[in-house]
């Protein structure tokens, strides 16, 4: 598990990976025994075009304190045009977010082969590591939704 | 893993363990005939953890520098940086360089080839 | 209200080592919902499978979660066991507590707390289920085969003798491939043409197979069992059907001086030329880059001396479009570039060649005509090097990181015939490893050490240098006897490393199949479905999927055709039920879905609404084709209003996941 060492944050992180490229090379990691944290946790979708950006929120809403994306690799599509779309959409969120004063590296999309287990491991250590670094997500949260909103509260009153 | 192994591998920056041992390094290293322990074996020995074996022999000195084993190397070992890392060791471990850069012209022959000139530069200004 | 069975594998000890499979199903069995919670050693075996068929009948369960292995091994399986307990299929969600969880985490208590939360999200995700019901398609009965080598010729001989119709589209003027460049195959030395030849034959005289030569691939479109393929007809300036491939043309042409690519340019052709004296199909073909009358009208001979008057020099390129059940990639493989590795002087010598050079050296039908001589003077050889693994098993910024597989058998083939008809000529083989994992290959290996007297030594060769005389001086390690060697030889020969042909990259995009990063097809398993693409109605043969000899590529190229057969004989094919659906209340007819879907699934139509004020209303909405959609979601993104969703992936089952993941 990804923790922060200093303030011992562990960090909740949501991956959406497409079936074709993404979530088979997120299982041939699993294969090669290729380790990355367990707060990691992957939700499969058909491919990376099907992610609506308010999944993004949404998770962000819910407490998640980073959201990654994967997809084939551009030009490698399953369905030819739709990690196009991906790109282009995320794009649009990423600099909403920055409009917003989210921090930007809380998101991330890559793209992952299924030949890639080695990369995918890789990849998602790096963005566990990156959001252990930035701390938890309060911006976004809707403190409503944790159970330490009382905490939450208080630090923001201070 | 030992410690002057771990040294060797920082030093010189070399994955030894991606080494197929074909042997490539040793075929047109210039200086083969004059080494104890080939370029080959170099890499082998540190792989294998046994650096002191490699810090008392001659062949250190043997390397030309040249890197044809380097340019060669079908999986990027570098057999010329490992050999030049367990050299510094050997020679930070004597608490002294074996030679002054200002004991060189007196040490000059003819028959010296101008590379040696060269790397012996490269060797002691690092 | 769903009642929810979990069912949490053991999977031996692959789950079970790492995961607290008991505790997962405890805590998961106190989720909303769930009314059974059990684990069992092995899931996927039958008794496994039954203990979940059972419960769907105890519990009457309306939906299940199975925590396991990832859903690309088992999702089929356990959908299968539900429907024949009587459960919708689509109500089974897999938690992948294997590949995603145990195989990565080594700490019991953390990967236990994760698969607990893997469990939940399958859980909170069963509870939108809806019982999906796959609608069906039509296959086109035929099948289209993209390459002419011996993988493509085996395939399409073995769909076409199951009674299917198969096309070929070969880039190349004639079929026949790599093997028509062989002279002897390994191990039993059998003439490559004489085991080839009657194969091409047969493939043009077969009433099912039609060859489309001299051919591309141009686009795909389409699913399995429905693809819509146009194919470029390049242009041969030569009439097909009056063509009857006398040779007189190729006589009489003018332009002498045109390297011959079927020998590797070691000699050469004419302008208008017939690949070699067996090309199938035997019709001649002009050189549009060395065509004096193409290139600035002045000549005609060939067109004179045509009896059948063939020759049509204002032939132009046809694009055709055919309709295929069934894909299968068949585009071999190529020799990597030698000439970056200066050291062996590939670049700088006539007499370093690679091993297809000497093959074409050593065959009758040869440069040479079958007689060993040095391309640079044409003298005999009497000292031969081959150098193993030459662009093989490298890293990645030096060559190939795989091996080639297919060198060390045709070296010690090479090596064997030499000998065998050159006895006074000293062959030396370079090796690094010997690998020979055939049948009967290292007998063969080895009657080339034992019988033929080559010498093998173990090592590399570091530098070839072409001296005066006309020899190569080659420096090489011996490692077995620790020293540095020098040999003189007359030729030197370089075992190059294969790679998948130019042209994989672009067919692979076209048929949306992936590829790994050396640019071979990925297979849908690399063990249990080995001759399949991950993409449906796409499949595999021969070395485009790795490299292979020959007869394992005769071997994958009839898996590939049982498998296009097992295809094709099928009416109807069942659709995948998770495809998008539009919901017309809340569609405000945009377009917006319509303009990313690449399938061209949606399609609108003006229908009336009755309104709340009692009037009525026309208005233009969407309408999704089942048996079209592939199921992508694109447009569900793209939908301003909300009215476009994704069955199986729905809005709501993928935010439930977000939830419990996040909870």
């Amino acid at each position: 598990m990804q923790v922060n060492e200093q303030t011992g944050f562990v960090p909740t992180i949501v991956a959406f990976c497409c079936n074709w490229c993404s979530y088979a090379g997120a299982d041939l990691s699993g294969t090669n025994r290729l380790s990355y944290p367990a707060n990691i946790k992957i939700i499969r979708v058909p491919c990376s075009c099907r992610v609506n950006p308010i999944f993004f929120l949404r998770a962000f809403q819910r407490g998640a304190d980073g959201v990654i994306l994967c997809g084939c690799h551009p030009g490698d599509c399953h369905y030819t045009t739709g990690n196009y779309y991906t790109r282009r959409r995320m794009t649009l969120l990423f600099s909403m977010l920055d409009f917003l004063g989210i921090e930007r590296n809380r998101t991330r999309v890559e793209w992952v082969s299924a030949a890639e287990g080695q990369k995918f491991a890789e990849t998602m250590r790096s963005f566990a590591e990156e959001i252990a670094a930035l701390g938890p997500n309060r911006r976004l949260a809707d403190l409503r939704c944790r159970e330490d909103a009382e905490e939450g509260r208080d630090e923001h009153a201070v | 893993m030992n410690d002057l192994k771990d040294r060797v591998l920082r030093m010189s920056g070399s994955a030894v363990i991606k080494c197929m041992r074909c042997g490539k390094c040793s075929a047109t290293c210039p200086s083969y005939d004059e080494m104890e322990y080939h370029p080959h074996e170099f890499v082998y020995i540190v792989e294998r953890g046994d650096v002191e074996k490699l810090t008392g022999s001659e062949s250190l000195y043997k390397c030309l520098t040249c890197f044809a084993c380097v340019e060669r190397c079908p999986r990027g070992v570098e057999p010329a940086k490992v050999v030049e890392a367990v050299r510094l060791i050997a020679e930070r471990e004597q608490g002294k360089n074996r030679l002054k850069p200002d004991d060189i012209p007196a040490l000059l022959d003819a028959d010296l080839p101008g590379q040696a000139l060269v790397t012996a530069l490269r060797k002691y200004t690092k | 209200m769903q009642k929810i069975g979990v069912f949490v594998c053991h999977c031996g000890t692959n789950i079970a080592a790492t995961v607290d499979v008991k505790a997962v199903a405890e805590a998961l069995g106190r989720e909303p919902s769930v009314v059974v919670s059990q684990d069992y050693t092995y899931m996927c075996s039958e008794s496994g499978q039954n203990l979940i068929k059972d419960s769907i009948r105890d519990y009457g369960l309306t939906g299940v979660v199975i925590c396991s292995c990832s859903p690309r091994m088992h999702e089929a399986t356990f959908r299968r066991a539900a429907a024949q307990a009587g459960l919708n299929p689509y109500m089974v969600e897999i938690a992948n507590i294997r590949e995603q969880c145990s195989w990565i985490h080594k700490d019991k208590a953390e990967a236990t707390e994760k698969a607990i939360i893997l469990g939940r999200a399958a859980i909170a995700k069963v509870q939108h289920n809806t019982p999906l019901i796959a609608g069906e398609s039509s296959v086109t009965k035929r099948a289209l085969v993209i390459g002419g080598g011996i993988a493509g010729i085996q395939t399409a001989l073995d769909i076409a003798e199951a009674g299917f119709p198969v096309d070929i589209v070969e880039q190349k003027p004639t079929i026949g491939g790599k093997m028509a460049q062989l002279d002897k195959t390994f191990p039993t030395l059998d003439c490559s043409a004489c085991i080839l030849t009657p194969k091409m034959v047969d493939c043009a005289q077969n009433e099912n197979i039609k060859i489309y030569s001299y051919s591309e691939v141009e686009s795909v479109s389409g699913f399995v069992g429905n693809f819509t393929v146009k194919i470029r007809r390049k242009a041969r300036y030569v009439d097909e059907v009056k063509c009857t491939g006398c040779g007189l043309c190729t006589e009489k042409c003018p332009v002498k001086k045109v390297p011959n690519e079927f020998n590797l340019g070691m000699d050469n052709r004419r302008a208008i030329y017939i690949p070699f004296a067996q090309a199938v199909p035997k019709i001649a073909v002009i050189d549009p880059d060395w065509c004096n009358m193409l290139k600035n009208g002045k000549c005609g001979v060939c067109s004179k001396v045509c009896t059948a008057g063939a020759i049509d020099y204002k032939q132009k390129d046809t694009v055709i479009e055919e309709h295929y059940g069934a894909i299968v990639a068949a585009t071999g493989f190529e020799i990597s570039d030698v000439s970056r590795y200066d050291e062996y002087a590939y670049s700088q010598s006539k007499d370093v060649i690679t091993s297809l050079e000497f093959e074409r050296l050593t065959n009758a039908a040869g440069p040479t005509g079958g007689t060993l001589l040095r391309p640079s003077d044409g003298k005999h050889p009497h000292t031969i090097v081959f150098i193993q693994c030459v662009g093989s098993r490298c890293t990645p910024d030096k060559g190939k990181p795989y091996c080639s597989g297919i060198c060390c058998m045709y070296t010690a083939k090479h090596a064997m015939l030499t000998r065998e008809k050159y006895p006074d000529t000293e062959v030396y083989v370079f090796y690094i490893d010997v690998r020979t994992p055939g049948k009967n290959f290292d007998e063969f290996y080895r009657r080339a050490v034992e019988e033929f007297g080559v010498h093998y030594i173990k090592g590399a060769v570091g530098k070839v240098s072409p001296r005066a005389d006309g020899t190569l001086d080659v420096q090489a390690s011996d490692l077995i006897m620790n020293e540095q060697l020098h040999i003189s030889a007359d030729l030197v020969v370089l075992a190059a490393a294969i790679e998948p042909s130019k042209t994989a990259r672009s067919l692979a995009t076209m048929l949306t199949a992936s590829m790994d990063t050396n640019d071979f097809f990925t297979e849908a398993h690399p063990k249990l479905r080995p001759v399949e693409s991950p993409t449906a109605g796409i499949f595999l043969s021969g070395v485009c999927q790795g490299p292979k000899d020959i007869p394992s590529t005769v071997s994958q190229a009839s898996a590939c055709a049982a498998k296009v057969v097992g295809l094709l004989i099928k009416n109807k094919l069942t659709g995948n039920p998770c495809v998008a659906h539009s919901d017309e209340l809340m569609c405000n007819g945009c377009s917006n879905c319509a303009n990313v879907c690449p399938y061209g699934a949606i399609t609108y139509s003006d229908k009336e609404f009755r309104m709340p004020d009692r009037t009525t209303k026309t208005r233009r909405v969407a309408w999704v084709n089942p048996a079209v959609c592939q199921g992508c979601g694109a447009c569900t993104v793209a939908c301003p209003s909300g009215a476009m969703d994704l069955s199986g992936f729905s809005n709501s089952q993928i935010m439930a996941e977000v939830d419990a993941i996040c909870k």
